[in-house]
Formats: structure tokens, C-alpha cells, sequence
């Protein structure tokens, strides 16, 4: 494939980079990602991915657009008030960049389907909201062998952390187990300041573009959190060893996904 | 240039900076190590900057040949990091 003069110029920025180059640019236009969650973290990793010109962005989420989303989630704008979340999403995202094919998924995720949705992806984004679909996530990636970020927001604090197949600890290493129902609460009843997804979901499209890539240090085997009042970023490492995890040590108990039951307060 | 086997060429003539280089460097992308791409470019900015940049990613420049048409064809030499 050979670049148009216009494609040279959309480009020129990354081009230029010694990481990147045409070699690199290539790459991502091949590349693949879905986005698991079309709000507050998927919006901008979805932006920043098609702008970059990844080849091919799945979009999964079941919900419409609603005011309360628009504070935080800028793919959708005001007009796009009771559209599909996927649909307002993928509108955006052509409108950015015509190089860019989205497939759009309006389901949410769960042990039936995921398997399925992310087998034809490169990497995945985990922008959803609640431990349920989080450790579904998770186990699913670990058991189909995917690349994925975890990423979770809440108030002003958010978390990031990276899984890449035989490179790290993965999100169950970490947590185990979601917590009991009602134990945390989601961003819908504790609020979160909008500006938080960019920071984080950004952080998420810049991990997926590197692992994409194959440059730098990605955050396997660390979690990054982030406290915008107090102005912090903390990188923690986690522990190497990886032998007792349930579902990515040596001898997995959950060798099924599972479909955990999500807080009363977060179903519609 | 008698003694120069040129593998390829480039006509940066045609987009602006910093396109100018963008399309020079995607052309010695494409090369192996040592082979020799010729870059047609306009007088003025590309000229002055173009050849500077690809010796900073490190390539070897050869010759620079004035058309005397307002344009000129610059030699480099891929050199693999």
C-alpha cells in the first residue's frame, strides 16, 4: 500500500516520528481495536485511535445517548441526544478520518458474546463502568490470548493498567474478585469530573497505538493511578509472580466465563 | 552522476512542508540498506531544509544536481541505523 500525498500530509506528524515513520503509520492502518464502552473512557481512546488512523475501531455498547453522558463523553455531541451510543460514535469517528472503518456492536458485553467480538481484534479497550464486565474482560482476553487496557474512573481518581498474554500480571492477579454488590459505588451515583476520561482514556489509546507499534514500555505489570486533586500519578508495580492466578496461572480455576450480577442501582 | 546507479525517485515538487520530507523519507523507507534514492524537489524552502533533515535521520547525501529550471535532484544514500 502506498500513501496518498494526502494521507503523507493527514500523517506528516507521526511520519516524521523515528518510532513511527511510514513503516509505523502502516502498521496502524492494518491494525485493529475495539472499544468495549462507548462513555467516558471509550470517547476520547476512540477519537485519539481514529485520528491516528487505526485501520479498523470496533465499538461496543448497548446504550443511547443521554444529557447526563455529555459532560464527559465528547464523541457525542447535543444533537446526538437519544442516537446510539455506537452509532453517534461511529459518525464522529468518519467524519475525523475517512480511513478509518468502525464496526459498530449495540449490545453490551457478556459471557455469550464477547468471545466472538474480540477474536477478530488486535487489542481491546475496557472503557466500561462496572466490575461485572470488567472481570469478564479480563477472562476473556486472558483466555483468547488478547492484548487489553484495563481502565476504571470515579470522582476525581482514575487507574490504568495493561495485560499482554505471558508479559504480566492481569486484571484478576490484581482484584481477584469484583466486589460485593453495592460495596463501590459507580460513577452515576458518586460522580465523576469529566476531564477524567480524557486523561485516562487517553492513556489507553496511547497504549494501545504503542503495543501496536511494538515501541516503548507499556504498563504490564503495573498500575498507574491518578488523583487529580491532590495532582499525583503513582506507578505500582504489582507482584511478577502470576502462578495463583484463577484464571491466568499455571492451574486456572475459572476456565469458564462468567457472568457476574451487576448492582441493582446501575441496571436501567 | 555517470558513476551513480540511482534504485529509485521520488517528485516532492508536488506537496509542501513539512510533507516535502514526509514523502522523502517514505520513499528511503521502501530502499535497503546503501541503495540510492534521487529526490526531485522545488528551489527555495525544500532545498533548504529537505537534504538537512534527511541527514539528520542519518542517510548520506551525495549530490545535489540544479536543473537550472527552478528544480533540483538530490543523491542520498540510504544508510540503515
Amino acid at each position: 500500500m502506498a500513501f496518498s500525498n494526502e494521507q503523507l500530509e493527514r500523517y506528516s506528524r507521526h511520519i516524521i516520528l523515528k518510532e513511527v515513520g511510514a513503516k509505523g503509520q502502516k502498521k496502524l492502518l492494518n491494525s485493529s481495536v475495539l472499544i468495549i464502552g462507548a462513555g467516558g473512557l471509550g470517547a476520547p481512546a476512540a477519537m485519539y485511535l481514529a485520528a491516528a488512523g487505526i485501520g479498523r475501531i470496533g465499538i461496543a455498547d448497548a446504550d443511547e445517548v443521554d444529557l447526563s453522558n455529555l459532560q464527559r463523553q465528547i464523541i457525542h455531541a447535543t444533537e446526538d441526544l437519544g442516537k446510539a451510543k455506537v452509532q453517534s460514535a461511529k459518525e464522529t469517528m468518519n467524519r475525523m478520518n475517512p480511513d478509518v472503518t468502525v464496526d459498530t456492536y449495540r449490545t453490551f458485553v457478556d459471557s455469550e458474546n464477547i468471545t466472538d467480538l474480540i477474536k477478530d481484534y488486535d487489542f481491546i479497550i475496557d472503557g466500561t463502568d462496572n466490575f461485572p464486565a470488567k472481570f469478564l474482560i479480563n477472562d476473556a482476553c486472558v483466555m483468547a490470548g488478547k492484548p487489553f487496557s484495563h481502565a476504571g474512573i470515579i470522582r476525581f481518581k482514575g487507574q490504568l493498567m495493561t495485560y499482554v498474554p505471558g508479559q504480566g500480571p492481569c486484571y484478576r492477579c490484581v482484584f481477584k474478585n469484583p466486589p460485593p454488590k453495592d460495596a463501590v459505588p459507580t460513577c452515576k451515583q458518586a460522580g465523576v469530573i469529566g476531564a477524567m476520561g480524557g486523561v485516562i482514556g487517553s492513556l489507553q489509546a496511547m497504549e494501545a497505538i504503542k503495543y501496536l507499534l511494538g515501541v516503548g514500555d507499556l504498563l504490564t505489570g503495573y498500575l498507574l493511578t491518578y488523583d487529580a486533586l491532590k495532582m499525583e500519578f503513582r506507578k505500582i508495580k504489582l507482584p511478577k509472580d502470576t502462578s495463583g492466578c484463577a484464571v491466568c496461572g499455571d492451574h486456572p480455576t475459572i476456565t469458564e466465563l462468567i457472568d457476574y450480577e451487576q448492582a441493582e442501582c446501575d441496571m436501567h | 552522476m555517470d558513476d551513480i546507479k540511482i534504485n529509485d525517485t521520488v517528485d516532492i515538487t508536488d506537496v509542501v512542508c513539512p510533507v516535502t520530507f514526509v514523502k522523502a523519507k517514505v520513499a528511503l523507507e521502501e530502499l535497503e540498506d546503501g541503495e540510492i534514492l534521487s529526490v526531485h524537489m522545488n528551489d527555495g524552502e525544500p532545498v533548504q531544509n529537505v537534504p538537512r533533515s534527511i541527514k539528520e535521520e542519518g542517510h548520506q547525501i551525495l549530490k545535489l544536481i540544479d536543473n537550472e529550471d527552478g528544480t533540483y535532484d538530490l543523491l542520498v544514500r540510504k544508510v540503515e541505523e
